[in-house]
């Protein structure tokens, strides 16, 4: 009956999370207009984008091969699968003890290699463009996302989340200046993993200056929506790592309805938060030359250094 | 000196059917030259720090061709005329002296039919839509195009190791003008940059010559529409010279009024995309505020927001009223502060800063060279504004300050608009506040068939020049407008050189070039 009810909970935070993402996306876009100045779209628009998307005709390359058609599928169901692992709302759930943080990051790194792959398939310049700069991005983002987790790994001794996240909100209050560090660190990678100011600009119409929408650059339709509805996943699911890892508090440590009910609460209120510092990241900056992005990542991999080094020197 | 011996030329034989005054600008002269003269004269112009303005051809009332360029140098400006026969096959080029001449060379072949003998004979302006033995401006009945209506254009090739290439536009992501860009790169650093433009042309020399003289200003005002007052003064300009009109003075005051307030509203809405561009969409927010603030300033004071139709024969369709003088002293008050604070942030803020200097650099030697006008020059050490160097009337009593910067960047094309913001709201209030009284339009009767007449206005973007030409029956026989875009799209090519592959729409967006003043 307990297992049943697991899985229910399960199934049903994976849908919430798929669910939410356009809506915390459509959020970080309402403050960001905001912050600018101008009225902002509705909250709903990223819905409305994906749900135009879903009722066009799709229109493929005559060149384009069975990965083209693959890819988004696989990226979705990437995301959909990180969406699972990561506990964002409750710790004990089946999925979210199934696989560890790193095996979340090979989950994104494989999402990244099917988009690239796909964005390379049809041989157009944009394409193989876009796929040149996001491999050059991932290449130094992902070492330093390891090293982050590394870094709540040494102080909760796994490198599972749910058990880092436990650890982190149940103990009696201590402050970890090597977290602190690491949390920098993070919030840089969620930047560029996610193409937000300063690498990447999501609201660009610049085709040269692209990365991530050079990469989307061919598809329509179903596809579009698909690849879209998974980069807002991506970035919901990134925000929900840097919640288990930095402030897990709230998170439900057992299945019960109302500590779940709890949990989702405080997640909303963690969101709200963090998706008006976004957008107040990206409203100060501008957009980094793309040969500045090494200095920015290599930056965000030095402060997740510094962390490792606070946490094993010093011990805190 | 050489260049001064041209101008003396002219004035010597005045009188005579081969040289004379040019009617518009001040001190404008022309000359009829030989075969040897043409090259002779281009090669002294470049030598004496002569600027080719334009070059173009026309055809006698008889059914011969000439081929005429324009020079400005600071003794005021030479329109020379090359009259070609049937006979030659090809008329002297001017590549070596002036290299815009190239593409201007190209466009004449593709329009009028007269091919010069430099190397570069790649059509221009025609694409695929009509057969190479069809000439717009020389053939009357347009065929169908040739089926199959394939544009193959020979575009440079870059070898080596690594290289590849980037085909961008002509239908680019965003809303914009069409242009191909052919990019030679190695990883993301630019070899070589190739345009191919041309894909706006809509045949609006043809059609002014199906125009009376007394409308044609009309149609000048929409060859570019950012750049209406500049296109339609000069029009006006050449226009009421050659029919010897007296325009009154609070006539000419008020165009000043609408010609600076053309350039503060392009120059708030670049410096806008500038920031947009560089990725902060802060300052495109604020600068198309402050931009719309002036547009419904000067729409309540002069009618339109775009003064698409404020210039006329004669004078001006509307006169300012105390109100709109008002209203327009107020929003330029307004703007003033903000613009202060938004120079402040773009200064201070190092993203953009970082952004900005060292972006796409043309240098004063190179920009010499390449002959690199307007606001983009007086950015890479050009010091010429006709508004200062050959001022027209009302510009003469404004004695604007001339804006000029040395380092050549994208951050000195920024100052420099913002200089020039500063001084244009300046010049509004100046010429609002002393605004001679009296009428504002005169009646102009049209010109008598042949006469030519030149109008020379500095736009936003940089000297604007239109050619007239009067033919019988009060209809316009020639009208050649030419947008300063024309010098400046070929050093766009040289700025983009070692920059890397997203730097260039901010790099084409601190020169904004028009593709239809260019197209046509």
């Amino acid at each position: 009956m307990t297992a049943l009810f697991d899985w229910l909970a399960q199934i049903l935070g994976i849908l919430a999370a798929v669910l939410a993402a356009p809506l915390f996306l459509g959020w970080v876009n309402q403050c960001r207009a905001w912050l600018q100045n101008k009225s902002a779209p509705s909250i709903l628009q990223p819905y409305r984008g994906i749900r135009k998307l879903f009722h066009k005709d799709a229109v493929i390359a005559a060149n384009a091969s069975q990965l083209f058609r693959l890819a988004p599928y696989m990226v979705f169901g990437a995301m959909v699968t990180a969406a699972a692992i990561i506990p964002s709302v409750a710790t004990r759930l089946p999925f979210t003890q199934a696989a560890d943080a790193i095996a979340l990051v090979g989950l994104f790194a494989t999402a990244r290699v099917f988009v690239s792959l796909a964005a390379m398939d049809v041989g157009t310049a944009f394409g193989t463009l876009g796929a040149r700069r996001e491999m050059m991005i991932g290449f130094l983002a992902e070492p330093a996302l390891l090293m982050i987790i590394f870094v709540a790994s040494l102080i909760s001794a796994t490198t599972a989340l749910p058990r880092i996240s436990e650890l982190l909100a149940t103990q009696s209050l201590a402050l970890y200046p090597s977290l602190a560090f690491t949390a920098v660190a993070f919030t840089m990678v969620l930047l560029a993993e996610n193409a937000r100011i300063p690498i990447d600009n999501p609201a660009t119409h610049l085709e040269l200056t692209m990365i991530h929408e050079a990469l989307l650059l061919e598809y329509s339709a179903r596809h579009l929506a698909l690849m879209e509805w998974a980069a807002a996943l991506k970035l919901f699911n990134y925000v929900c790592i840097g919640f288990a890892l930095f402030v897990p508090w709230g998170l439900a440590t057992s299945q019960a309805p109302l500590a779940l009910a709890l949990s989702s609460l405080f997640l909303g209120a963690k969101l709200v938060l963090a998706g008006a510092g976004i957008a107040l990241i990206e409203t100060v900056s501008a957009k980094l030359r793309v040969f500045r992005a090494p200095e920015f990542l290599a930056t965000a991999f030095l402060f997740a250094v510094l962390g490792l080094l606070v946490r094993l020197l010093l011990g805190t | 000196m050489v260049l001064q011996w041209w101008f003396d030329q002219a004035a010597r034989h005045a009188g005579t059917k081969d040289a004379g005054a040019i009617a518009g600008p001040p001190r404008a002269w022309g000359l009829t030259v030989t075969r040897e003269e043409w090259r002779q004269a281009a090669e002294n112009m470049a030598l004496g720090g002569g600027r080719l303005m334009s070059l173009w051809a026309s055809r006698t009332i008889d059914g011969g061709h000439i081929v005429r360029a324009a020079f400005v140098a600071d003794v005021g400006v030479l329109i020379l005329s090359l009259p070609v026969t049937a006979f030659d096959t090809y008329y002297p080029g001017i590549e070596q002296s002036f290299p815009s001449a190239s593409r201007m060379q190209r466009a004449i072949a593709d329009l009028c039919g007269l091919r010069s003998t430099d190397a570069d004979q790649r059509p221009w302006l025609r694409h695929a839509a009509w057969p190479a033995s069809f000439h717009p401006l020389r053939d009357q009945v347009i065929p169908p195009p040739d089926a199959p209506a394939i544009d193959d254009y020979a575009f440079v090739r870059v070898e080596g190791d690594g290289v590849h290439e980037i085909p961008v536009g002509p239908v680019h992501a965003g809303i914009i003008e069409p242009g191909h860009f052919r990019f030679s790169v190695v990883g993301e650093k630019v070899l070589r940059l190739e345009q191919h433009l041309g894909y706006v042309h809509k045949g609006i020399e043809r059609r002014f010559s199906e125009l009376s003289l007394l409308e044609g200003h009309r149609l000048a005002a929409r060859v570019s529409g950012d750049s209406a007052v500049a296109f339609s003064w000069a029009y006006c300009q050449a226009l009421e010279g050659m029919a010897a009109a007296r325009i009154p003075p609070r006539a000419t005051w008020l165009r000043a009024l609408a010609l600076e307030l053309e350039r503060l509203a392009n120059h708030l809405g670049d410096l806008g995309a500038l920031g947009n561009d560089a990725g902060f969409a802060f300052g495109l927010a604020q600068f198309s505020r402050l931009k719309e603030q002036l547009l419904r300033a000067t729409e309540f004071a002069l009618q339109q927001r775009y003064l698409l139709d404020l210039v006329v024969p004669g004078g001006t369709r509307v006169d300012l009223s105390s109100a709109g003088a008002a209203g327009l002293i107020d929003c330029i008050q307004s703007i003033a502060a903000e613009v202060a604070t938004l120079r402040t942030i773009y200064d201070e803020h190092s993203g953009v800063r970082d952004r900005f200097a060292n972006a796409g650099v043309v240098t004063p030697a190179l920009a010499a060279r390449l002959g690199l006008t307007g606001l983009a020059g007086r950015a890479s050490g050009q010091g010429f504004d006709l508004r200062c160097d050959l001022p027209w009337d009302p510009y003469g009593d404004l004695a604007p300050r001339k804006v000029v910067r040395a380092e050549g960047d994208v951050a000195a094309r920024v100052t420099v608009r913002f200089d020039e913001v500063a001084e244009s709201m300046r010049l509004v209030k100046q010429i609002v506040q002393q605004l001679p009284a009296g009428t504002h339009h005169v009646s102009v009767s049209a010109p008598e068939e042949g006469s030519l007449g030149i109008g020379l206005i500095e736009g936003w973007r940089g000297p604007v020049l239109l050619a007239l030409e009067a033919g019988a029956a009060g209809k316009i026989l020639r009208c050649h407008p030419h947008d300063p875009s024309w010098q400046n799209w070929p050093v766009l090519e040289h700025a983009i050189i070692d920059n890397i592959v997203p730097d260039f729409p901010l790099i084409n967006k601190s020169f904004n070039l028009s593709y239809s003043g260019h197209d046509l």
